[in-house]
């Protein structure tokens, strides 16, 4: 079944994916959430996790992404995402490489409970991506 | 009056030099390209993000909880220019309007009684302030070795800005580059930066928030400013390969000018020589 929800997800550089899908399931700050058709208009960042789509007209598809934010309205997801990489093209050097990234942002940040968070979630995502 | 043999060498020069002007053209018209595409590709993100955080900051930048980014430091004493130019010369009036653009703000800055930083990005810009502004650089990015300009390096140079920002070292950092019309006009652009300045909010008071709005624009602010960096990275980029590809076409036009000149004076030398010569030989037998 295609799905009626149009999904969009936007990195810095490039556009990544545009598609209709049934259903997001969006890795939020507060925890996950999926997104169907008719979903109240919501804003919400992201942690770090794992984004996944389905219901989609070539499947299902998972994206690992760090922070950025989700906009979700009746008809529509846009996902802009600081960095996004389809879940299948993550091997442990990428995911090293992200969290050697994360780390450097969380040593000059001044708010160190948040970036304790964005560790931990980190961590977290490093085990939930090891299956693959 | 140069000899022939002088303006056949001259003529030879010129044409080396008209080919490597337009070879130059060449790949400034293909990396000119492929910089569009790449600011191309990044303008949706761009564009979403500055949509949601104006609303964002329209509804919560009145509060008193606005987060420092966007609400500054409640002074506006320290300035610090961030000056974007190439790393490479060759592509006309690119740089020097960048930098003419900045030089005028920092007289501005100093005749209010501000304090002035300057942060370079590329070395060309870097050079020409140098003569004047020396004691006021703070720090400089070298994107030489970096082949495509990717969001990891404007993130790295706003994590830097917001560190200085956040030590206290500068109260208001604004970008200084070039924003690409087109091949011929590059548009040398201020950009205010920290503290955040949107224009023409809308609030999009429909959504729901989660967590806080307050917590979601300190989360987006500093991405935010990197976003920014990003783009005006981006848009210098394209303005660099368009300047240069105009650039060169003139030089190659100037060189086909000269070229043309120098044959007609090169074929009037060896005109009149020949002239001469047939006089000798005339007035020669004349005598006999």
């Amino acid at each position: 079944m295609a799905g009626s929800l149009q999904f969009d997800l936007v990195s810095p550089e490039r556009r990544l994916a545009s598609l209709k899908v049934a259903e997001v399931q969006i890795p939020g700050a507060m925890g996950d959430m999926t997104a169907m058709e008719g979903h109240a208009a919501t804003i919400t960042t992201l942690r770090p996790g794992i984004l996944r789509v389905a219901g989609g007209a070539d499947g299902a598809k998972a994206y690992v992404v760090t922070g950025g934010f989700a906009e979700i309205n009746a008809g529509a997801v846009s996902v802009l995402a600081e960095r996004a990489v389809p879940l299948e093209d993550v091997t442990p050097a990428v995911m090293d490489a992200l969290l050697a990234d994360a780390r450097e942002a969380a040593a000059i940040t001044t708010d160190k409970d948040a970036a304790a968070k964005m560790l931990a979630d980190f961590d977290a995502l490093k085990i939930a991506t090891q299956g693959h | 009056m140069p000899s022939l043999k002088d303006l056949k060498n001259r003529i030879g020069s010129v044409k080396n030099t008209r080919k490597i002007t337009k070879a130059m053209q060449m790949v400034a018209a293909a990396k000119l390209r492929r910089a569009q595409d790449s600011a191309e590709a990044a303008r949706p993100f761009a564009e979403r993000m500055t949509s949601v955080m104006a609303g964002l900051a329209a509804s919560v930048g009145q509060s008193d909880g606005a987060p420092r980014l966007l609400a500054g430091t409640g002074s506006d004493k320290v300035h610090l220019l961030v000056v974007m130019t190439s790393e490479r010369g060759l592509c006309g009036g690119f740089n020097s309007s960048i930098v003419r653009l900045a030089k005028a703000k920092i007289i501005e800055l100093q005749a209010a009684g501000k304090t002035v930083k300057i942060l370079t990005v590329g070395k060309k810009g870097r050079e020409q302030l140098r003569r004047e502004h020396a004691d006021k650089f703070v720090g400089h990015v070298d994107l030489s070795e970096v082949r495509r300009v990717g969001y990891a390096n404007a993130q790295s140079i706003a994590r830097d800005l917001i560190a200085r920002f956040e030590a206290g070292e500068a109260d208001v950092v604004t970008l200084f580059y070039n924003r690409f019309q087109s091949v011929i006009a590059q548009i040398p652009t201020a950009r205010q930066v920290i503290p955040a300045r949107f224009e023409g909010a809308t609030t999009n008071a429909l959504y729901d928030y989660e967590p806080s709005e307050e917590a979601i624009l300190a989360d987006l602010l500093p991405r935010g400013v990197a976003t920014q960096v990003f783009t005006a990275l981006l848009e210098n980029g394209a303005s660099e390969q368009g300047a240069r590809m105009s650039a060169m076409d003139n030089a190659t036009r100037n060189a086909g000018d000269m070229i043309n000149k120098l044959t007609i004076q090169y074929n009037r030398s060896r005109q009149a020589a020949i002239t001469k010569e047939l006089i000798e030989i005339i007035s020669g037998a004349e005598a006999l």
